[in-house]
């Protein structure tokens, strides 16, 4: 037990740090290098709560791609800092007051905070026997069961988004030298290497 | 849990079809030559099958777990998106052989955007409207972006897709928050919580959002403002499938949403739908008559023509739906019709699309002169053609059910509309002769035809579609 509990405030501990770093780093390259780790941390702390679906899912999705695809975009996008600082003191009383406005609701909501007797009796009954099931397996069979319908549509929209970024950017320019392996396996020495005897004192013509 | 086969029976229309559209894209990939003329009428053949799967599908079935609905309705409104799409695929296709822009993708992406109207005109579910809806729309974002090298259309292409993706989110959120206040997001389990009494204002908080959402993909003022932008930049044959498919089938959905799950609230939703349908009459006709682009004046006429079809939607009931349903079959003809007419609008093989490129129309070319006359008259809702029955059943819908304001509203603001309608029926036959148009091919010439001699010969026999209609609109009360 008292390891769960070291663990979660390692975990959060560490979560904080990183995140606080993800928008105080001036280089936006070390952001994001931050916000990997603030993922694996929040993927621990999903462990620690037994959500070992989401904790996966939080790696391999999140850190596996949508971490590397914002490293594509940070290092190919040359962002000027300095351009982007100027005119900060100008606008920040725009900032401020709406960060104020957002903190006043924020206080509203919590002073009117409900909790309805039915959200109770929820807790106290939690899904169906959780020490059957592992979670993975309790979403796959509901997934491919019930909303296989559902599964299936998200698929298509994934392909039509591939077709439509296919379609929107491949462009076949003429003059590109590519790679054509049949071409060079089958080089032949004749057809690209000529020998000549040079006379001395003639040269080549 | 056992499967069946015969319980995918009731999806069977759209199986085929998504079949068929991946099938096509591996054959787009895997030849050397291009075949978009090939996938183009291979799609039509596609649609042609699926129109009759769906004629020959159960007659009322649900399946994929409650997910999924089949009835009369979504047959009716299924068989209307596939002939919009259809005939929208052979302008397509004529287009894309003249204006040398051919990329199998092209007729791939219409297949698929109409495997999502038909999935949302199906949907029994918030997650499947939502799914449906999305499959549409990202297939048609790429659409309006198709001519990746003009500005205008990228500039569509994106426009469209920051607005849907923000309407997409209103939908979304307006989901959820119906979600967390009734506890289900199904068709039914909605309906029956909503008949539980004075609904939460959390409920009503929702379906406002969702209305928004929705409204925008039907573009209705005041979310209308991509609408001549999107309609102006995207190549001409894919605004004509805009103003069709994703009207048709947002307008079914609309419907199928507010008289379905919502209905018990229809004190609530009424006035919201109401606004938005006087806004969008009256500013569709007015905006309209300063334009000088021909596409962007029919994306405010099809803003107009949406205020129309939204009277029935206001009446909710199965007159209202009748109403609907009906004046969008007409409208489908309508607008293939007339932008077939702006496709034949070339100059030596230049597309052109001024309205003053209009002029004088009669002496070059009578019978395109003729078509359009006969289709602007429609548009106008001039009696006896047909533009002006599927006006009258929203009216008289309107009327029956004690909405006489918003029914006078609408009659004057469709006399607003017939002033720009008219006038370039003027500009046709009254003014100077502008470069004659080249020849219109055979598609689009058939086209015209036949969708202009509809409109003049329809009021002959108007009862088979009138109760085609009224059988739809019985199916979708019936539940």
């Amino acid at each position: 037990m008292i390891i769960a509990t070291l663990a979660f405030y390692l975990f959060a501990i560490v979560a904080v740090i990183s995140a606080l770093n993800v928008i105080f780093q001036r280089n936006p390259v070390h952001s994001v290098l931050w916000l990997i780790l603030t993922f694996f941390n929040a993927a621990g702390l999903f462990v620690l709560l037994g959500a070992e679906f989401v904790a996966m899912i939080l790696v391999v999705v999140y850190v596996g791609a949508v971490a590397v695809l914002f490293l594509f975009v940070v290092m190919m996008l040359d962002i000027n800092i300095t351009v982007i600082r100027e005119g900060f003191l100008k606008y920040l009383w725009v900032g401020a007051t709406i960060g104020v406005i957002l903190l006043a609701e924020l206080a509203v909501v919590f002073g009117g905070w409900v909790m309805s007797p039915d959200a109770q009796k929820l807790r106290t009954a939690p899904a169906p026997a959780p020490d059957a099931l592992s979670n993975t397996e309790a979403l796959g069979s509901l997934l491919y069961t019930n909303y296989a319908y559902l599964f299936q549509a998200a698929g298509l929209v994934l392909l039509v988004a591939m077709v439509g970024a296919i379609v929107l950017t491949l462009r076949r320019r003429p003059g590109v030298r590519k790679q054509n392996i049949h071409d060079q396996v089958n080089r032949r020495v004749q057809d690209t290497l000529e020998i000549v005897k040079v006379e001395t004192g003639k040269g080549v013509s | 849990m056992s499967f069946e086969l015969s319980s995918l029976m009731p999806a069977l229309p759209e199986i085929f079809l998504a079949i068929a559209a991946m099938a096509f894209l591996m054959l787009g990939v895997f030849r050397k030559d291009d075949s978009t003329e090939l996938l183009s009428w291979l799609g039509v053949a596609a649609m042609a099958v699926t129109g009759f799967l769906v004629l020959r599908g159960p007659d009322a079935a649900v399946t994929f777990s409650n997910l999924f609905i089949v009835n009369g309705f979504t047959s009716f409104a299924k068989i209307l998106v596939l002939m919009g799409a259809g005939l929208t695929m052979l302008m397509i296709n004529s287009w894309a052989k003249q204006a040398k822009t051919a990329r199998f993708e092209l007729p791939i992406l219409v297949l698929f955007a109409t495997l999502g109207m038909m999935m949302m005109i199906s949907a029994n579910d918030l997650i499947s409207v939502y799914l449906g809806l999305e499959l549409q729309s990202l297939s048609l974002y790429v659409l309006a972006a198709y001519h990746r090298d003009s500005i205008k259309s990228t500039e569509a292409g994106v426009k469209y897709f920051v607005l849907g993706a923000l309407a997409s989110g209103l939908l979304l959120y307006g989901s959820s928050l119906v979600y967390g206040f009734a506890g289900t997001t199904t068709f039914a389990g909605l309906a029956e919580a909503m008949r539980g009494g004075e609904p939460h204002i959390g409920v009503i908080v929702g379906i406002v959002f969702v209305i928004a959402g929705l409204a925008f993909k039907v573009s209705a003022v005041p979310f209308h403002m991509w609408t001549p932008d999107v309609y102006e930049g995207a190549p001409t044959p894919i605004t004509a499938f805009f103003s069709v498919g994703p009207k048709i089938a947002a307008l079914c959905l609309f419907l199928r949403v507010l008289v379905g799950p919502f209905e018990p609230m229809i004190e609530q939703w009424q006035q919201v739908i109401i606004l938005i349908s006087i806004l969008s009459m009256l500013w569709g006709s007015f905006a309209a008559i300063v334009q000088k682009n021909i596409k962007r004046l029919m994306a405010y006429s099809s803003i107009g023509h949406v205020g129309y079809a939204l009277v029935g939607l206001v009446v909710g009931n199965e007159e209202g739906a009748r109403g609907l349903l009906f004046y969008l079959l007409i409208y489908l003809f309508m607008n293939i019709g007339t932008f077939a007419v702006i496709l034949s609008m070339r100059v030596n093989g230049r597309y052109v699309e001024e309205i003053s490129d209009l002029s004088g129309l009669a002496k070059t070319r009578p019978g395109m002169a003729m078509a359009l006359g006969a289709l602007m008259f429609s548009m106008a809702g001039i009696p006896p053609l047909a533009g002006f029955l599927g006006k009258f059943y929203i009216f008289v819908a309107a009327v029956n059910a004690g909405f006489v304001p918003l029914a006078i509203i609408g009659v004057l603001a469709s006399v607003v509309g017939a002033f720009y309608y008219i006038r370039i029926v003027k500009v046709i036959y009254f003014d100077e002769p502008a470069a004659a148009f080249d020849k219109p091919d055979m598609v689009n010439g058939a086209i015209m035809a036949l969708c202009s001699i509809l409109m003049l010969v329809y009021f002959v026999a108007p009862s088979p579609l009138v109760n085609g209609a009224e059988a739809a609109a019985r199916a979708l009360f019936l539940g």
